[in-house]
């Protein structure tokens, strides 16, 4: 009843206040008006006004005129963007697009994996894990398109001389990447809107076909970014020489790869922080247990791309430094060698979360306390390689501190600062989180084979070899010179993953037909286990913003490094904790987009609306022709 | 390392193992001992700002560790919920809500009560070099350059030997005095200097670059450091007005010989 008494005095009240405004305005421009400056009152004479003011203002009005007349159209080389700036738009507006297209991109990649095993295991539960993997992809395509026309826009108006270079290079790729662009539509929307409508093989291939064109798209688009750090195929004046060597510069494979990875890490962590948003909604167990698994599938996704994501890493700055020496160092030993420190503390934090993750996932199952024990080692070596890996070279600090160490770096500690010790301890850091998985893998567990004792001592040695190997090399590393060093890294990488395959190999077949001594219990989670999902996609996020200034800022004042040099008023570096305010502002809206995602994908769930009818019938607000249709519809 | 400290801390672990302490004990043990070995277990401390990250790497990990199962999270809420709740710890509760402010307020003190010191001003380790620079005349490609003795090293060894032995003489006539006579950065003149020179006994620092790199810094010296480099925050001279290009290929020469290390090779790239 109050609600109706009160909607109609809003209804009496509203046009009362908009006169009362509308009154109050006029009266307000009328006083303005009358404060304008005015001539005293003469006696009209038969020239023209002669007042200075007059004079003056038609003067200006000619001159302006005749300016304009006289000036020559010429191709402006900037504009300004209000406010923030040109570099701080364009900055924001393309890390915005790029992770809307990463996680476009890895989304698909993931969900035809998990579609497939559907379909070959024949388990329904993950034929909709797929599915519901990919609601979140068609409002996230809009948004990645709409970022993408707002930075060409943005590029054309605020850096036109600059993209009219790059375009005069590129041309001849526009057209493909518009007609994969289509190809992209068509995949994905006949892959999301025709799930359950055609042969499952039929759709994997649809699948298939989006996550081709999506690689391939990724890929024209990283070659313009890549040919601005390291150009290729031009003259030293900039014009084209080779369109294939333009696009295949020095950078553009390693960011291909680098990129790839990833974006599944990325895609799969942020669906893991879908899961764990709708586990914290849910309200029966069944939809714990669910959204449990998901976040488990989703998060196993994330960091099992991300294992090899260093490697990818280590690639693309090896690159870099063989391009430029002046690159490089600017990025590992000048200006952004900090930003590598915040990258080594966010990274330590994603290994620590992941396998604190998978700690508490053993809790899930009965059984586990036989592994609990290992995490405490397990947790040792963790801390350790996260010392070591986030341990500067050239430390902060006091000038008494400085003395007292006889250099800006620490006589025992300084050694820690170098590659050396920050490949062996990330090389150490995926051995541990993969044995956290192992050990995850195999609670509840017992093996019945006839050699599984004989089967755990192999894996042990060969674990135990790998970690020495990695070891060894590392310190072995200090005693060469760089170029020797660099090639070590290889050795390292390469038994890490060898001795990661065999021992799962030889899992595969220990654990054949274990014995079961508990149940998964999906869904027996804290709630603490979902806000690590929830910080595992935002640490993601914001490493992929604050590294992806890196790569795009060691260009420093140049648009295309060394070729075409940035003249605008932005063309300094800006200081570090600029830079890192910028990526957490982008990062936030990031999320707050990603929200809207969420929002829209659980709209698909919710019951339809249903008509009130609980409202009295003699206030027919609809009408009472409207609440006979809700009744029998 | 400091052995004393480095015993103590070994041993109270030891014996909180052997006596199978509280989760609690243990934690607020392990959080306790790491950051006095930290503090007062290395001879040269470690500087405040490493101590920080390291102890903030510790935390979340005891943190990590002790929520990581129903059992310990148990183990650690169960003495914790006693202590607030139960009647006997009233007189504890009371002096531990003041004892937690009064330590913060401590720990401002001891924080604003330092002494006076010249303002940090942070270093960059090794600052972006241009691609080319022009010493006299003559135009350096400091990233495609090299050093024109160095392939001496392997065709005329006794040549080699020739320039490094000029490049010594170089080096004792003009840098010793602050670079010091083992090339440690410890020369007669350090203790006026901030920040002090770069030792090249150090592997971290030579070794890790080309020779190009070096023969910039040594004809521009700190006034032709970039920006980020901080130009004019520190002594060295900008040394092409002093020694001619040969003296300083010849003084790179000697610094790697000196030192045993060698130059940072020039990478190969697989041609894209």
């Amino acid at each position: 009843m109050n609600v109706v008494m009160n909607r109609k005095l809003l209804a009496l009240i509203g046009p009362v206040v908009v006169l009362v405004m509308f009154g109050g305005t006029v009266r307000m421009v009328s006083w303005l008006m009358s404060q304008e400056y005015r001539d005293a009152y003469r006696a009209p004479v038969a020239t023209v006004d002669p007042t200075p003011r007059a004079e003056g203002l038609a003067a200006e009005k000619a001159e302006a005129d005749s300016k304009a007349e006289a000036t020559p159209y010429t191709e402006a080389e900037y504009r300004a963007f209000p406010v923030v700036g040109s570099r701080v738009a364009i900055w924001v507006v393309a890390q915005l697009h790029l992770l809307f297209a990463a996680f476009v991109l890895a989304v698909p990649i993931f969900a035809i994996i998990i579609e497939a095993i559907g379909y070959k295991t024949g388990d329904p539960r993950y034929d909709r894990l797929a599915h519901e993997f990919s609601k979140l992809l068609s409002v996230s395509f809009s948004l990645t398109a709409t970022f993408g026309a707002c930075l060409t826009f943005l590029l054309i108006i605020l850096y036109p001389k600059f993209t009219n270079y790059l375009m005069s290079v590129f041309s001849p790729t526009f057209l493909p990447y518009v007609l994969l662009f289509f190809a992209e539509a068509f995949f994905l929307y006949t892959y999301y809107y025709g799930w359950g409508k055609f042969h499952p093989l039929v759709h994997l291939g649809l699948g298939l076909g989006l996550n081709v064109v999506g690689t391939a798209i990724m890929m024209i688009a990283n070659s313009w970014t890549t040919f601005m750090m390291s150009p290729n195929g031009i003259s030293s004046q900039g014009s084209l020489i080779s369109l294939s060597d333009a696009i295949y510069n020095y950078t553009w494979m390693p960011i291909n790869v680098h990129r790839f990875i990833a974006n599944i890490a990325f895609g799969g962590s942020v669906a893991a922080a879908y899961a764990a948003f709708k586990f914290l909604q849910a309200t029966t167990d069944e939809e714990r247990a669910h959204y449990d698994w998901m976040g488990y599938i989703g998060n196993f996704v994330a960091i099992s791309a991300f294992l090899p994501l260093p490697f990818a890493g280590y690639w693309l700055a090896k690159e870099i430094y063989a391009y430029s020496q002046t690159l490089g160092l600017t990025m590992m030993g000048g200006a952004f060698s900090w930003l590598f420190i915040i990258q080594a503390v966010l990274i330590g934090n994603l290994f620590l979360a992941a396998n604190y993750y998978l700690w508490l996932g053993m809790g899930r199952v009965e059984g586990a306390q036989p592994f609990q024990r290992f995490v405490k080692y397990l947790l040792a070596a963790i801390v350790l390689c996260f010392i070591v890996w986030a341990t500067p070279r050239s430390i902060i600090a006091t000038v008494s501190e400085v003395r007292a160490m006889g250099g800006g770096a620490h006589p025992i500690l300084g050694f820690l600062g170098v590659m050396s010790a920050k490949n062996t301890a990330v090389n150490i850091l995926i051995l541990t989180t993969f044995m956290s998985f192992l050990l995850y893998q195999r609670t509840g567990k017992i093996a019945t084979v006839a050699w599984a004792k004989t089967g755990q001592i192999v894996q042990l040695a060969i674990f135990a070899a790998a970690a020495i190997i990695v070891i060894f090399l590392g310190i072995y590393g200090y005693f060469v010179e760089a170029s020797v060093r660099i090639g070590l890294s290889v050795p390292q990488v390469g038994s890490v993953l060898v001795a990661m395959v065999a021992i799962t190999i030889i899992d595969t077949f220990l654990f054949r037909a274990p014995k079961k001594t508990g149940e998964v219990r999906w869904g027996k989670m804290p709630a603490v286990s979902q806000y690590v999902l929830i910080f595992i996609a935002i640490t993601f996020t914001w490493l992929m913003g604050l590294m992806g200034y890196v790569r795009s800022g060691l260009r420093q004042h140049w648009h295309v490094y060394g070729v075409i040099r940035d003249n605008s008023p932005d063309a300094f570096t800006p200081t570090l904790g600029f830079a890192t305010q910028i990526v957490s502002v982008t990062v936030l809206v990031f999320f707050l987009l990603i929200g809207f995602v969420f929002w829209i994908a659980s709209l698909h769930d919710r019951p339809d609306f249903a008509r009130r009818t609980d409202v009295p019938s003699h206030t027919p607000l609809l009408g009472p022709d409207v609440h006979e249709a809700a009744r029998t519809s | 390392m400091n052995i004393l400290v480095v015993l103590a801390v070994a041993a109270v672990f030891g014996v909180l193992r052997f006596r199978r302490a509280s989760l609690l004990v243990w934690a607020g043990a392990w959080w306790v001992g790491l950051y006095l070995l930290l503090r007062f277990g290395f001879t040269v401390p470690i500087p405040s700002s490493v101590v920080t990250i390291y102890m903030g790497i510790v935390t979340l990990a005891i943190a990590a560790y002790v929520s990581s199962s129903d059992e310990r999270r148990g183990e650690i809420a169960g003495p914790l919920v006693r202590f607030m709740t139960d009647k006997r710890y009233t007189a504890s509760l009371g002096a531990a809500v003041i004892a937690i402010p009064a330590l913060a307020a401590a720990n401002v003190y001891v924080q604003m009560n330092v002494p006076l010191e010249p303002p940090l001003f942070s270093r960059t380790v090794h600052p972006a070099s241009p691609a080319e620079i022009t010493v006299g005349e003559k135009k350096v490609d400091l990233n495609a350059g090299e050093n024109p003795f160095r392939h001496l090293e392997t065709s005329n060894p006794d040549e080699f030997r020739g320039h490094v032995e000029k490049g010594r003489q170089v080096y004792y006539r003009n840098c010793v005095f602050c670079h010091g006579d083992n090339l440690a950065g410890n020369g007669m003149f350090v203790h006026g200097l901030d920040p002090i020179p770069t030792n090249f006994a150090d592997p971290g620092t030579i070794a890790m670059l080309q020779e190009t790199f070096l023969f910039w810094r040594i004809a521009k010296g700190g006034p032709g450091l970039p920006e980020e480099g901080g130009p004019w925050a520190t002594a060295m001279p900008a040394w092409e007005k002093f020694l001619t290009e040969e003296e300083i290929w010849d003084v790179i020469l000697f610094l790697y010989e000196f030192t045993g290390q060698r130059p940072r090779a020039t990478e190969e790239v697989a041609e894209p």
